[in-house]
């Protein structure tokens, strides 16, 4: 059954479908994958690519979806309209995947009985296997090639612009030249064999656009770590973890470009891998302390070791930068899937009575920009500051806003005394809440030789930073702390606000990398015919502004990607609100949340609303 | 009298040093420790080393993890900022702080419970990584503040004060620092001011990862017949393999000796150490012949005491890194940040 045609109506759409590629872990597939979505873009329709995979060198099955958007939904939508079915454990699973009238694309070399498809859907046959072993005598060559192919194909079938593929490759073997001749053979094997033996184009297509313009292609693990850059981190603490050491690599990759000295070649930075993530805290709290800008980058189970030092952070006001990207727990979990699932565990870690500063990236561009503020934050507020990525913001590319910085920024350091000040005599008081926002001046240590050190410890103490266990002193502190924290409520980046057309009673409130899903699930929800305003909050403790959202309205649905409703619960608990007006909308089986399924959750729950309920009669 | 604020006051004519200061001026508040205590032999005798070297007393960072040991740095060095950290994860603390600012000197104080137990791993690292610091453990072979369970090092066969026998075998922290690549091993007793105060001063002008066992008898909970890390087993245990006599800045050394009893060991940082030889086959420049020698004195039941290893030309983490001469925590805007025609150049990459 190399081609059969669909019993349903075949998909025909024009810059707006998804692809989803099934592949074998380690096969190569992914880069061959990625090029196929920046030809895309090149070709100036926005997509946004989603990498699905096992935690697994080699062997377990693995997917990567491309969703060509011309409308700029850059969400995951859900459902498949082409399926390239490479991967023979994961066929069957993978056509059932497909949309009514969708299209299929396998590797027909073997033949398989008619059972293995469905008749909704057109089938595209390319006997990828015996082509490549025709071309090529190499087994890792019939593989990776392999991958070229069925992407020349696709570019036959699709009505891509071929030269933009072309042109990837060049850049892609820019330092191995001799590889661009052969990708090329082996893009052209895939073309010319579609273009000779199948109906192209099939009912998806891409036309050029106009669509991308200066947008960036970029993951969010790499933009954070640029913004680390620009936030002037100086020490990185790091232990390895999925999907969090993509950040620190690319912190490396960054800081070799952009911090050696240029005279001697010396390094603008220090960075080391940890022995555990109890020490990579333990490094960024003690560099901090001595007055470097620190961060490390963990995942869920780096965050439950850090929790003793966290809070020591926290008691001794020590500042620190938290990447945390986060993955499906609990215990290992789904280490390569992901969720929004820390928010209660960051926001409260530690023993005793903490709270911490939350900032909540939508994407790449705001993961950079707040990459690069949390070290403001954190040396202003002295305290550690989470920068909450995911896994779908972290090691996914989105097309994202380009980068920008404000050259005249000075970086804020906080409430730090000189030593021409201690000389002139002025007072200092580790834990003095000298200007009534809970804030207390700091000294960095080897200052002065008799005036301003101070003995940090995570014991309770005087104003004076003098030990002590008395009751009043340590309530004085834990209430100065509570200070502290409200001064943060409007330091921090504010929520964002969008009002609907029509007036309504209900809301939405959401954060993190369910913008993009939130943004496109509105307009689906208007089409049912509700409305619906939003707010997407972007760090913690929230702003005052949250408390009036949902006073404003009747009820507010709370979308998070995790079981415990966990956003819904801190708002609850932090803003005094009755949780029978927050509504929660959970979506945490590890793939990033989708419009379809916000607007059928959302939109079931609005339509219930509207039935008039009928009189009961006796 | 740990309730009494520590007097100001001094002797006027108190002997400085080449910086002017007093012995007091490195002193911090009164110890809260027990009454003989050998940590507090430990924390005079830092106190005596850091006048001897004439350091700048804020130039010290005093870092220490949790445990009475942990407890010192609060009485010593009083104009320095002192860091107790959490339970075993002073060595991160310390490395982290000394990424931030290489100028400082760094010294780390930690206890057996501390370094051999919970936080056995973060000793281990620290050393392997080279950081460059003074890490002094306060041996006692048991846990103070929790009264008296065995620690890690605690000897194998040793009773506690309540009798009980240990019978897990004990970890040799220094045995275990000359395994791990420490550039500079030495066991000292806190009972033996006249050892211990020079091996910290060589300690501190070595520029690596210094690493010095000192056994400290806990008069509380392990002082009594059956331990053997009282006063009385140490003294009668100690093997002394030499005696560092002199450490001098680049001052040229003028004690005399006889040939052949002494060894001049030139530091990374110029000072110099005159090394008094007590076993003439020790080789302290040998690492592998040091693991034995340990060994072998450890079966027989002895406590090998003094300078047992040091790296000729040893280096640090910071060399390691290639970081700055600048110290990171001292760079601005204008050296860390690249601005935004580097974030031009990105974005046109990123298409």
């Amino acid at each position: 059954m190399p081609t059969a045609k669909s019993s349903a109506a075949p998909i025909s759409r024009v810059n707006d479908f998804v692809v989803r590629f099934a592949n074998v872990n380690g096969s190569g597939s992914a880069s061959a994958n990625e090029m196929f979505a920046r030809a895309i873009m090149r070709m100036g329709v926005p997509v946004a690519p989603r990498n699905i995979f096992p935690s697994n060198i080699q062997g377990l099955p693995t997917w990567y979806e491309v969703r060509v958007t011309e409308a700029n939904h850059l969400g995951a939508r859900g459902g498949v309209d082409l399926m390239v079915a490479m991967n023979p454990q994961t066929f069957d699973k993978d056509i059932a995947g497909i949309e009514a009238g969708g299209y299929l694309f396998y590797d027909s070399t073997k033949e398989l009985p008619a059972s293995k498809f469905r008749p909704d859907i057109t089938v595209i046959g390319v006997p990828l296997t015996a082509i490549c072993n025709r071309e090529y005598t190499d087994p890792r060559q019939r593989q990776l090639f392999k991958n070229i192919i069925y992407i020349g194909a696709l570019t036959a079938l699709l009505d891509m612009d071929v030269k933009a593929v072309e042109q990837l490759i060049g850049e892609q073997y820019k330092s191995k030249p001799q590889l661009i001749e052969p990708n090329l053979k082996a893009l052209n094997i895939g073309r010319d064999f579609a273009i000779l033996n199948l109906s192209c184009p099939i009912g998806l297509t891409v036309r050029k656009a106009d669509k991308v313009g200066d947008r960036i292609f970029i993951e969010g693990n790499a933009s954070a770590a640029l913004g680390a850059v620009y936030g002037g981190a100086t020490v990185c603490a790091w232990y390895p973890i999925t999907p969090s050491s993509g950040l620190a690599d690319a912190f490396t990759k960054h800081c070799e470009k952009l911090r050696v000295d240029p005279e001697t070649k010396k390094a603008k930075y220090a960075i080391v891998q940890a022995e555990d993530e109890l020490a990579s805290i333990g490094m960024v709290i003690g560099a901090a302390w001595n007055g470097a800008r620190a961060f490390t980058a963990t995942s869920g189970p780096g965050i439950s070791l850090m929790q003793e030092f966290i809070g020591l952070a926290y008691f001794a006001e020590i500042p620190a930068v938290i990447f945390d990207v986060q993955r499906a727990g609990p215990s290992t979990g789904m280490p390569t899937r992901t969720q929004q699932c820390d928010i209660i565990s960051c926001a409260y870690a530690s023993h005793g009575d903490t709270k911490h500063i939350l900032l909540f990236p939508e994407n790449p561009a705001e993961a950079f920009e707040f990459g690069a503020i949390a070290f403001d934050l954190a040396d202003r507020l002295q305290t550690p500051v989470f920068v909450m990525l995911d896994l779908d913001i972290g090691m996914n590319h989105h097309l994202s806003r380009p980068l920008t910085w404000d050259d005249s920024k000075k970086f804020d350091r906080g409430k730090v005394i000189t030593a021409e000040e201690l000389e002139a005599g002025k007072d200092f008081g580790r834990y003095l809440d000298v200007d009534g926002d809970g804030i207390p001046f700091r000294t960095y240590p080897g200052t002065h030789p008799t005036k301003g050190s101070f003995f940090t410890r995570g014991t309770s103490r005087d104003r004076y930073a003098k030990y002590t266990e008395e009751g009043a002193p340590y309530v004085d502190n834990m209430q100065r702390l509570v200070r502290k924290f409200d001064t943060a409520k409007d330091m921090v980046p504010r929520p964002l606000q969008a009002t609907s057309v029509n007036q309504t009673k209900y809301g939405v409130l959401y954060f993190g990398s369910t913008a993009p899903a939130m943004d496109e699930a509105i307009h689906m929800i208007e089409a049912r015919g509700h409305a619906l305003d939003r707010m997407r909050i972007r760090a913690f403790p929230f702003h005052s502004s949250v408390n009036s959202f949902v006073a404003d309205h009747d009820f507010v649905f709370v979308v998070e990607q995790n079981r415990d409703a966990q956003l819904r619960s801190l708002i609850v608990n932090e803003c005094g609100i009755d949780p029978v007006r927050l509504v929660p909308i959970l979506h945490y089986d590890g793939t990033p949340i989708t419009a379809r399924f916000i607007a059928k959750a959302i939109g079931d729950h609005l339509d219930q609303l509207k039935l008039t309920p009928m009189k009961v009669t006796s | 009298m740990t309730y009494l604020a520590k007097p100001k006051f001094h002797h006027p004519g108190l002997p400085k040093n080449d910086l002017g200061y007093t012995h007091r001026d490195y002193e911090g508040t009164v110890s809260t420790l027990c009454a003989g205590c050998g940590h507090d032999s430990i924390t005079a005798a830092i106190i005596q080393a850091c006048f001897e070297l004439s350091i700048e007393p804020h130039r010290v960072a005093k870092i220490s993890g949790i445990g009475c040991s942990s407890k010192t740095p609060t009485y010593f060095l009083g104009n320095s900022h002192g860091f107790n950290s959490v339970h075993g994860r002073m060595p991160s603390v310390l490395t982290g702080a000394n990424l931030a600012n290489r100028d400082l000197i760094y010294l780390g104080v930690s206890g057996d419970g501390d370094s051999a137990s919970i936080g056995f791993g973060q000793f281990a690292h620290a050393l392997r990584r080279g950081v460059n610091m003074a890490y002094i453990v306060e041996n006692n072979g048991v846990y103070g503040l929790t009264k008296g369970q065995f620690s890690a090092t605690a000897d194998r066969g040793s009773k506690s004060k309540r009798g009980v026998t240990n019978t897990d075998n004990s970890i040799d922290l220094a045995a275990i620092a000359l395994q791990l690549g420490a550039s500079f091993v030495a066991r000292s007793f806190s009972g033996d001011k006249q050892q211990l105060v020079p091996i910290i001063k060589a300690a501190i002008a070595h520029k690596g990862a210094a690493f010095i066992d000192v056994i400290s008898p806990c008069v509380a909970f392990n002082n009594h017949a059956g331990s053997t890390k009282s006063f009385d087993f140490v003294r009668e245990h100690n093997e002394a393999v030499n005696r560092l006599d002199v450490i001098s800045g680049r001052m040229p050394i003028e004690v005399q000796y006889a040939p052949g009893q002494i060894e001049i060991v030139e530091q990374h940082d110029g000072s110099t150490i005159a090394l008094r030889k007590l076993d003439a086959d020790y080789q302290v420049h040998d690492r592998a012949a040091a693991q034995a020698f340990l060994q072998h004195h450890a079966a027989k039941g002895q406590i090998v005491t003094g300078l047992l290893y040091v790296e000729k030309d040893a280096d640090d983490l910071h060399a390691h890194l290639h970081t700055v001469d600048t110290p990171l925590n001292a760079l601005n805007e204008k050296e860390l940040c690249p601005g935004q025609s580097a974030l031009d150049k990105f974005n046109a990459s990123m298409r």
